[in-house]
């Protein structure tokens, strides 16, 4: 099975992951209009600005369709500024921000958790379900605290949990597409995607 | 068990750049501007002093900003802030780091600190972007660190036929050297001023190792979706927002534009009722030594 996956392509970092898609067999769909999601078996909202994400996701009516898709048990994986998008609440500094979400995860996303671009980093990462250490790349990265026990951490560094899955969403701090390393997209894809599908 | 966590590297200083891509980076003046730009959908606002608009037809030496007029803007947006330091000014670049700034632009908008020497982007954990005009000089400023490029254009115009001219440039010099013969890479880099290895990455890729963005006299809607589909990535617009009749309107709806690029019909919505556009002026107009362009190698 090649399993459709759509990219929301409005800002951001859209073609490492479309091309971390191909790289694995999947057919690619970039997502500008809510038409673009029909026959989707999964969906990636990717790394960018959040506040201009959520911005350009109602400005072209894309909120209810995808909030539709996740309620009908598509998976749908956020990396960054996408997984603030997923949160329920969204906060900075620890004070709620004014920041309208998907509201799709038990999940706060605390923005800019690290600090300025200077603080931006690299660091090994264990991720449960994974043998060997991924190459985690975090930029301006939120940190994601889980607020029910559905959301399972899969992985955390020194100040808190960086990827989470709750249910059929999932939710990823770092920016597995800005590496050579697709053993997250395949992760997803096995599991989320294919893993989901009845019969299997 | 944890790891050794790395900043600063070239990973992130690119990837950063990466994840402003289908962007519109707005240039702004004081706290109040940044709000609007952020409201509108900016996905970063660059700090100064002066638009280059007003850079233009003030005059004098043109430096980087006020400390205290950057942490103002830093302190009430969220969005990256970026700031420019002189061409060659490289305690400027320093300061900008000791602000905390998200990037650094070298740009010919300032009056050049150099006229031989850009800053050594490699020595500062904050990324560079930089103006190139041809393809050799913007491998010669990725060579210096810069993580991501820009067109020059002609800033401070409200006319996009430079920054046209500058895309044109570096991405019709990527495609011929794609179709360049192996062997010939070599004589290439010698003659274009261009390092080797960076010569043979674009020939394997067909496309610069870093962002590439379009800068100078970008004023419509029209014309940030004309950029893009000429095959730059995102859009930096300066003077083309504050200098328009309706900056709030103006700077959301070009933000529209470039994040649906391909859609004509989306682009005729979003430029109606934008009220007046900056007031342009024509390159030709310009004393060949007042052009922000020519500044820089």
């Amino acid at each position: 099975m090649n399993p459709r996956i759509g990219v929301i392509a409005l800002q951001g970092g859209v073609s490492e992951h479309l091309q971390m898609l191909l790289n694995i067999g999947c057919k690619t769909v970039s997502v500008r209009t809510p038409q673009n999601l029909h026959g989707i078996d999964g969906l990636i909202i990717p790394g960018g600005e959040s506040t201009v994400l959520i911005k350009l996701l109602s400005r072209w009516q894309l909120i209810s369709p995808i909030k539709e898709l996740a309620g009908s048990g598509t998976p749908i994986w956020g990396t960054c500024a996408g997984s603030i998008l997923l949160s329920n609440e969204i906060t900075e500094k620890n004070h709620k921000v004014n920041q309208p979400s998907l509201e799709l995860a038990a999940v706060r996303a605390e923005r800019n958790s690290f600090g300025r671009q200077a603080s931006s980093f690299q660091e090994e990462l264990l991720i449960k379900g994974l043998d060997n250490p991924f190459p985690g790349v975090f930029i301006r990265a939120p940190l994601l605290y889980p607020l029910s026990p559905d959301a399972e951490v899969l992985c955390s560094v020194n100040e808190g949990a960086v990827f989470i899955r709750c249910g059929n969403i999932w939710l990823s701090s770092f920016h597995p597409e800005l590496t050579n390393d697709a053993r997250i997209h395949r992760m997803f894809i096995e599991e989320a995607v294919i893993g989901s599908k009845p019969g299997h | 068990m944890s790891f050794i966590r790395d900043d600063g590297t070239w990973k992130v200083k690119t990837g950063h750049a990466q994840m402003l891509k289908g962007g519109v980076i707005m240039d702004v003046i004081n706290a109040e501007q940044a709000l609007i730009a952020q409201e509108a959908g900016a996905v970063a606002v660059m700090a100064l002093e002066r638009v280059p608009a007003d850079i233009r037809t003030q005059g004098g030496v043109a430096r980087m900003s006020d400390p205290d007029m950057i942490k103002g803007i830093q302190a009430v947006v969220t969005i990256p802030v970026m700031a420019k330091c002189r061409i060659g000014h490289f305690v400027e670049a320093q300061v900008l780091q000791a602000l905390d700034i998200d990037f650094i632009d070298e740009s010919e908008v300032l009056t050049p600190a150099d006229e031989a020497n850009h800053v050594d982007k490699w020595n500062y954990k904050v990324p560079f972007v930089c103006g190139a005009t041809v393809l050799a000089e913007a491998l010669r400023r990725i060579t210096e660190g810069a993580a991501m490029i820009r067109t020059k254009g002609e800033a401070g115009t409200g006319n996009v036929v430079e920054a046209v001219r500058h895309a044109r440039s570096v991405l019709g010099e990527i495609r011929m050297l794609q179709a360049t013969p192996f062997e010939e890479l070599m004589s290439i880099a010698k003659n274009m001023g261009a390092p080797y290895e960076l010569v043979k990455y674009v020939h394997e890729n067909g496309k610069l190792p870093v962002v590439n963005f379009a800068a100078g006299g970008i004023a419509t809607p029209s014309d940030a979706a004309l950029m893009m589909q000429l095959g730059l990535d995102g859009v930096f617009v300066g003077s083309g927002i504050f200098k328009s009749g309706n900056p709030a309107v103006r700077a959301k709806a070009i933000v529209e534009a470039v994040s649906q690029f391909n859609d004509p019909a989306v682009i005729a919505k979003v430029s109606a009722g934008l009220g007046e556009a900056m007031v342009g002026i024509n390159i030709s107009t310009i004393p060949e030594n007042e052009r922000m362009a020519d500044r820089g190698w």
